[in-house]
C-alpha cells in the first residue's frame, strides 16, 4: 500500500519537472512568455510571427489571444499583456486608462487590411454595393429584412446578417466608416467574435450579408463571394493591390500593434518585436493582408525606443 | 474522587474541547449563510446603480436590449423571452422522458437492469455543461439544418435540446427517490384490488409521490434557467424577442458572459448592467425554490 502511495505520487510530481527544461539553445539564449491578446483580425499576423519566432527561439514562447480589440486593451492597460493587437487605433478613453495603471503604449503599424462585405456563392444578383446602401442596411432601428428592400430589382430573399460583436476592432471600424458613427449598428444580426463562424453563417445561408478582416476571405474563397464596394469612385473590390494604394474605400484600414515600454526593456519581447517588422514583407501577404512597404516598415523599427545598454 | 471517572481538570478540557467543536461546527453552517448575505448585498447595491440612471419601468417593459450599441436601450424582455424559450423547450424533453425514466426504474425494472441504466443516467449529469454547448453547436444544429434549413448557425432549439439532455438526469433521480419512498403497502393494495402494473404505477404511486415529483420538475427549470455555458455556446448573441426557436436568441446568462468577458469599462452603466440582470436572474431562481419549497410541504403524504 505504502509503495503505491509512494509510485502514485511520484507519477503525478512528473508533469511538474516538465518546467525544468535545459536553458537556453543555440544562438540566441532568449528565454521568457510573451503574452499577446487583442484583435482576432490581426490574429493570424502575430500568430504566424509567432511561431516563426519561436521556430527561431525555442526558450520563448508567445502566446496569441483572440479577446477582440477592445477586450485586448483592457488587459494591456492592466498589464497582463506584453503587446496587443489592433484593429482600429486606440481610443482615448483607452489611452487614459493606460496612462493611469503608468502605461504609455506604442503604436505599430503592422498591415492593411481591406474589410471584406461577403455574401453567399449563391448571390448571384449583388456584386457591388455603395456605401449609402450599407448603412441603410446596417445602422440602428433598420428595418430591411429582405434583399429587395435595398435596391429595387433585386429578389424577395430574406437578408440574414452576420457580423463581429461589440469588442471587435472590425465592428468598431465598420460602424464608423459605414455608419457613420462608432457602436451604432442594428442589434439583430448573428454576433460572434469568432471570424470563423461568421464564414460558417455566411456559407451555409443563401440570403447571408456578412463582414470581417480580409484574410478570413481569402482563406475561405471557395465558400464565399466578395462584394465590390461603391465608396462614391466606382465599384471597387478588395485585392492587394487596391488595400495598399487605397483605392477600395472606405474599407482599407490599417492593422496595429501596440507595445508597453516596460516590456520592450525584456530582450526577449524586443527581439520578437524586431522580428516583426523585420518579416512584415515576407509573412504579412501569406496570411492574406497586405504589407506596408519596406520604407514603412522602417519608419516603424524608428518608433522603438532605443535601448539602454545591452543588447 | 468523583463518579465520572475522570479528574476535574480532563473533564473541563473535555467540555471545552466540545464547545470549541461546536462553535467550528456552527461557523462552517454561517458560513453558507454568510456567502448568499454577501451575494445579495452585491447584487443589489451595484443594481441601486444602475436604477438611479435607468427606469425599472423601462428596464421591465422595454423590447430592445442594446446597452452597447448605440443608441443604448435597456429593456430586457429579449432576454427574459431567450431564457424562458430555452427553459421551456429543455423541459419540454427532459420532463416527460425523465418521468418516465423514473417510472420505469422504479416501477417495472429489474434490479440488474437498474444497476446498469441508472449509473449510465448519472453519468449524464456528470458530463461538464460547456462540453454540452460544443456538442449542440456541432452535432444537434447540424441535424436541425437538415430537417429544417432556415435553422440559423446558432438557434434555440438546439440549446433547448442539449439542455434538457442535461436536466434529464436530476428529473429522473429525483422523482425515482419520490417514487421509492412511496410505502409497498400502497401498490400491494392496489394489485390486491385487481390494478394492472400500469394502473398502480400512474394511477397509484405516481399521485403519492406528486410533491417530491413536481418539486423535481421545479428544480430542474431553474437549473435550466440558470444554465450558461451551453447556452453562451449554441445559442447565440442576439437578444430578440422571438417566438421562433430556429432562430439565435441571447439569454440573461449568455449576456453576463459576454458582457463580463469583454471591454466594458468596470463601474460604467454598461458594467451595471450584469448585476441588474444578476439581480432578475436571482429573483426568479428564489421565487421557483419557495415554489418548490411551498409545494412539497403542500402536498406531502405522511405515512405511519
Amino acid at each position: 500500500m505504502r509503495r503505491t502511495t509512494t509510485f502514485l505520487t511520484g507519477l503525478l510530481a512528473l508533469p511538474l519537472l516538465a518546467g525544468c527544461r535545459g536553458g537556453g539553445d543555440a544562438g540566441e539564449g532568449l528565454s521568457g512568455m510573451i503574452q499577446t491578446d487583442g484583435s482576432s483580425t490581426v490574429f493570424p499576423v502575430t500568430q504566424a510571427m509567432a511561431e516563426e519566432f519561436q521556430i527561431a527561439n525555442s526558450g520563448v514562447r508567445v502566446t496569441v489571444g483572440v479577446s477582440g480589440t477592445g477586450g485586448g486593451f483592457e488587459k494591456f492597460c492592466n498589464g497582463e499583456t506584453a503587446i496587443s493587437n489592433a484593429s482600429r487605433p486606440i481610443r482615448d478613453s483607452e489611452r487614459e486608462r493606460c496612462a493611469a495603471n503608468g502605461i504609455e503604449p506604442i503604436e505599430l503599424t503592422v498591415a492593411w487590411d481591406g474589410l471584406t462585405v461577403v455574401v453567399n456563392p449563391e448571390n448571384d444578383w449583388a456584386t457591388c454595393m455603395t456605401v449609402d446602401e450599407l448603412r441603410r442596411v446596417w445602422q440602428p432601428g433598420s428595418t430591411i429584412r429582405r434583399w429587395s428592400e435595398i435596391r429595387d430589382g433585386w429578389p424577395d430573399q430574406p437578408i440574414e446578417l452576420y457580423g463581429p460583436d461589440t469588442d471587435s476592432g472590425t465592428f468598431d471600424y465598420f460602424t464608423e466608416s459605414i455608419v457613420g458613427e462608432a457602436d451604432a449598428s442594428r442589434a439583430d444580426y448573428t454576433a460572434s467574435a469568432d471570424d470563423n463562424v461568421l464564414v460558417l453563417g455566411v456559407s451555409g445561408d443563401g440570403g447571408a450579408l456578412g463582414y470581417f478582416g480580409y484574410a478570413y476571405y481569402e482563406q475561405n474563397e471557395d465558400k464565399l463571394k466578395a462584394l465590390e464596394i461603391d465608396g462614391g469612385n466606382g465599384c471597387v473590390a478588395p485585392t492587394r493591390v487596391t488595400v495598399e494604394d487605397q483605392s477600395y474605400t472606405p474599407l482599407s484600414r490599417p492593422l496595429f500593434i501596440y507595445v508597453r515600454p516596460d516590456a520592450l526593456e525584456r530582450p526577449e519581447v524586443r527581439a520578437f518585436l524586431e522580428f516583426y517588422i523585420e518579416n512584415g514583407e515576407a509573412l504579412v501577404p501569406e496570411t492574406g493582408y497586405v504589407p506596408l512597404n519596406a520604407a514603412d516598415y522602417d519608419a516603424q523599427l524608428a518608433k522603438l525606443p532605443a535601448t539602454s545598454g545591452g543588447s | 474522587m468523583n463518579d465520572t471517572g475522570f479528574s476535574l481538570g480532563a473533564r473541563r478540557r473535555l467540555v471545552v474541547q466540545e464547545r470549541i467543536i461546536g462553535a467550528l461546527l456552527f461557523g462552517c453552517g454561517v458560513v453558507s449563510v454568510l456567502t448568499t448575505i454577501g451575494i445579495v448585498v452585491v447584487l443589489v447595491s451595484q443594481s441601486v446603480g444602475f436604477f438611479a440612471e435607468v427606469s425599472p419601468l423601462e428596464f421591465l417593459t422595454g423590447t430592445r436590449w442594446s446597452p452597447q450599441l448605440v443608441p443604448q436601450s435597456f429593456g430586457i424582455l429579449p432576454l427574459l423571452n431567450g431564457t424562458l424559450i430555452i427553459a421551456i423547450g429543455s423541459s419540454l424533453i427532459a420532463i416527460p422522458i425523465g418521468l418516465a425514466s423514473a417510472i420505469y426504474l422504479s416501477e417495472y425494472s429489474k434490479p440488474r437492469t437498474r444497476r446498469i441504466i441508472k449509473p449510465i443516467l448519472e453519468v449524464l449529469a456528470g458530463i461538464p455543461t460547456v462540453v454540452y454547448g460544443y456538442f449542440g453547436i456541432m452535432f444537434v444544429t447540424p441535424i436541425l439544418r437538415t430537417i429544417f434549413p432556415q435553422t440559423g448557425i446558432f438557434n434555440a432549439a438546439s440549446a433547448a435540446i442539449v439542455v434538457g439532455i442535461m436536466i434529464l438526469p436530476m428529473v429522473s433521480s429525483l422523482s425515482e427517490d419520490a417514487l421509492a419512498a412511496v410505502p409497498r403497502s400502497l401498490r400491494e393494495a392496489a394489485y390486491g384490488l385487481g390494478a394492472t402494473k400500469f394502473e398502480v404505477s400512474t394511477r397509484v404511486v405516481t399521485p403519492a409521490a406528486l410533491s417530491g415529483i413536481v418539486a423535481s420538475f421545479i428544480l430542474a427549470v431553474s437549473r435550466a434557467i440558470g444554465e450558461t455555458m451551453a447556452v453562451a455556446l449554441a445559442a447565440g448573441a442576439t437578444p430578440r424577442l422571438t417566438l421562433n426557436p430556429l432562430e439565435s436568441v441571447q439569454t440573461m446568462t449568455a449576456y453576463i458572459v459576454q458582457v463580463s468577458l469583454g471591454d466594458t469599462p468596470y463601474g460604467s452603466l454598461e458594467y451595471r448592467t450584469i448585476f441588474a440582470v444578476g439581480l432578475v436572474l436571482f429573483l426568479i431562481t428564489l421565487a421557483m425554490n419557495l415554489l418548490s419549497q411551498r409545494i412539497t410541504r403542500r402536498f406531502r403524504e405522511v405515512y405511519e
